[in-house]
């Protein structure tokens, strides 16, 4: 069920693309809880649990954060997403398009097109450190922004190229292997969690306790990383999906929802992915310290290997590249929005040729915490602007969906919204030195007021009704 | 024949969860619980496509 959903989302079978999803086309609760499930629970988690160790999280804050954080995250897609998705019913892309005019969608879709293309490269990263245990490869490090040996960027250009001919070979068959894997991925992801802390001499809930504070979070960062709070973790955990929640993304999966309860159906893949993986993976990467003091390698592959055996190694492979070959895809279909005349193989062997020369710099992953925040915020302006459009522009009088309702494919409120919040929360990194994880929530109100400022001067409701 | 092919799918997922329960008791050694997660996900990856996608595209 979720696989043919999400295969109609993304597989451009051009179904709804610029019509609202009729009454027949409507989904219940049960097919999202299975694909938010399957979704956050992916390569990404392999590398996201062991950050938090690395970056010396403790295990209350570590705890406290992802509960709090996650219950935001859930609120922010059901409260703000869903109730917009299902009134409109409508694509992000042609919402977007109906609000800012087509050349400013094409300028987004680039954006995310290359967001999707280094989020691929970072995953299949995390798979070449799982290929390249037979080969005993040299594996990346903590620190490391530039690929250590040749090995590494042979690795993962071969890996790269078998990734990107799959996907040109068509999405579906890698759609229904990963819908296949999930269930034991999820289960991988629990194994790893008890046998992490046999290893690590956990025996009772005492112990239990006191190795998660004395040793798996610890609260001291390994060398060369910044520490990071329980407002790191919330903020995190909050945002890692907003370009999918207040970014409005997921106005294209949610337009399918009979109701906007649906919304909440998040819930059991957030706490699954978000939670019981990233602890899990953290315990895993704690086992790999133990047995590997003062070790600044920095490879999921081994990590998993080591705890699990070849089942952990393999698990690590299709995650990554199960998570690579959709986000290949959907780079494709941005792409195509801006290139509709060339063709769908030729864009998805450019995408994956992108893909894997970024795969070769482990800076994707060791810095993919930075990363997602970044890929959220630069998209996030434009859920404001949908946002703002939907509840505000009746009540504060400024024309709504102005790109159509003018005949226009540019909307200068819009564009401006986008970039003049962008260069805020630049100036708020740069001046005031917060990072980019707190950037999101300021950004976003900024976003929202400039658009509803800008469109009260640029498209007047009352000036609109007397033309 | 699915209703088989199930069971098989069932006994793959228990041999990728018992296994480490096991090994948390102290009732399986390391090197044994690797080799039965590893026939676990053997005879997942071999029954569940049968079934999976075949049942979720009778489902609509």
């Amino acid at each position: 069920m979720a696989n043919r959903f999400f295969k109609k989302i993304v597989g451009g079978t051009n179904e709804y693309e610029r019509t609202p999803v009729p009454a027949a086309s409507l989904k219940g609760n049960r097919s999202f809880l299975g694909m938010y499930a399957g979704e956050h629970t992916a390569g990404t988690e392999f590398v996201i649990g062991p950050l938090f160790v690395a970056h010396g999280v403790t295990a209350g804050d570590l705890v406290l954060g992802l509960l709090v954080g996650n219950l935001l995250a859930v609120l922010s897609w059901a409260l703000i997403t869903a109730p917009i998705a299902t009134a409109k019913r409508m694509t992000l892309y042609y919402q977007l398009e109906r609000i800012a005019g087509k050349n400013v969608v094409r300028w987004y879709n680039l954006v995310n097109a290359l967001m999707f293309c280094f989020l691929a490269g970072s995953m299949i990263a995390v798979s070449a450190t799982a290929v390249g245990i037979p080969f005993n490869l040299e594996m990346p490090t903590l620190t490391d922004w530039f690929p250590r040996t040749p090995g590494w960027i042979v690795t993962v250009l071969l890996l790269g190229a078998v990734v990107t001919l799959v996907a040109i070979q068509g999405y579906n068959q890698v759609s229904k292997f990963a819908n296949v894997m999930s269930p034991w991925m999820i289960l991988i992801f629990f194994a790893a969690a008890i046998v992490g802390l046999a290893e690590l001499g956990v025996g009772s809930a005492e112990s239990l306790i006191s190795v998660a504070q004395e040793v798996i979070w610890n609260g001291v960062p390994l060398p060369g990383m910044s520490k990071f709070s329980i407002w790191h973790v919330i903020f995190f955990s909050w945002f890692c999906n907003m370009a999918m929640h207040i970014g409005m993304s997921d106005l294209t999966i949610l337009r399918y929802a009979k109701s906007w309860t649906s919304g909440f159906a998040v819930f059991a893949g957030v706490y699954l992915g978000h939670f019981v993986a990233w602890i899990a993976s953290g315990i895993l990467y704690a086992v790999f310290l133990q047995a590997n003091t003062g070790s600044q390698e920095f490879a999921p592959g081994p990590i998993a290997y080591q705890t699990l055996g070849i089942a952990g190694a393999v698990c690590v492979v299709v995650a990554g590249w199960t998570t690579a070959n959709p986000t290949i895809y959907r780079a494709g279909l941005a792409l195509q929005g801006i290139f509709p005349k060339v063709q769908t193989w030729k864009i998805t062997a450019i995408v994956g040729g992108i893909t894997s020369l970024a795969a070769c710099f482990p800076a994707l992953v060791m810095k993919l915490l930075d990363f997602v925040a970044l890929y959220g915020l630069l998209l996030m302006p434009m859920g404001a602007v949908i946002f703002a459009d939907f509840y505000f522009s009746e009540k504060l009088g400024f024309r709504s969906e102005a790109a159509l309702n003018s005949k226009s494919n540019f909307s200068l409120p819009a564009l401006l919204s986008w970039v003049l919040t962008l260069i805020f929360c630049l100036g708020l990194n740069y001046f005031y030195g917060i990072e980019i994880f707190f950037l999101g929530l300021p950004g976003w109100f900024v976003a929202v007021a400039i658009f509803v400022i800008l469109s009260k001067v640029k498209y007047p409701l009352a000036k609109s009704l007397a033309a | 024949m699915k209703s088989l092919l199930k069971l098989l799918s069932l006994v793959g997922l228990v041999l990728s969860i018992v296994p480490p329960v096991m090994l948390f008791l102290g009732k399986m050694e390391m090197d044994s619980m690797k080799l039965w997660m590893g026939a676990g996900m053997v005879v997942w990856m071999v029954t569940a496509p049968f079934w999976i996608n075949k049942s979720s595209q009778q489902s609509h």
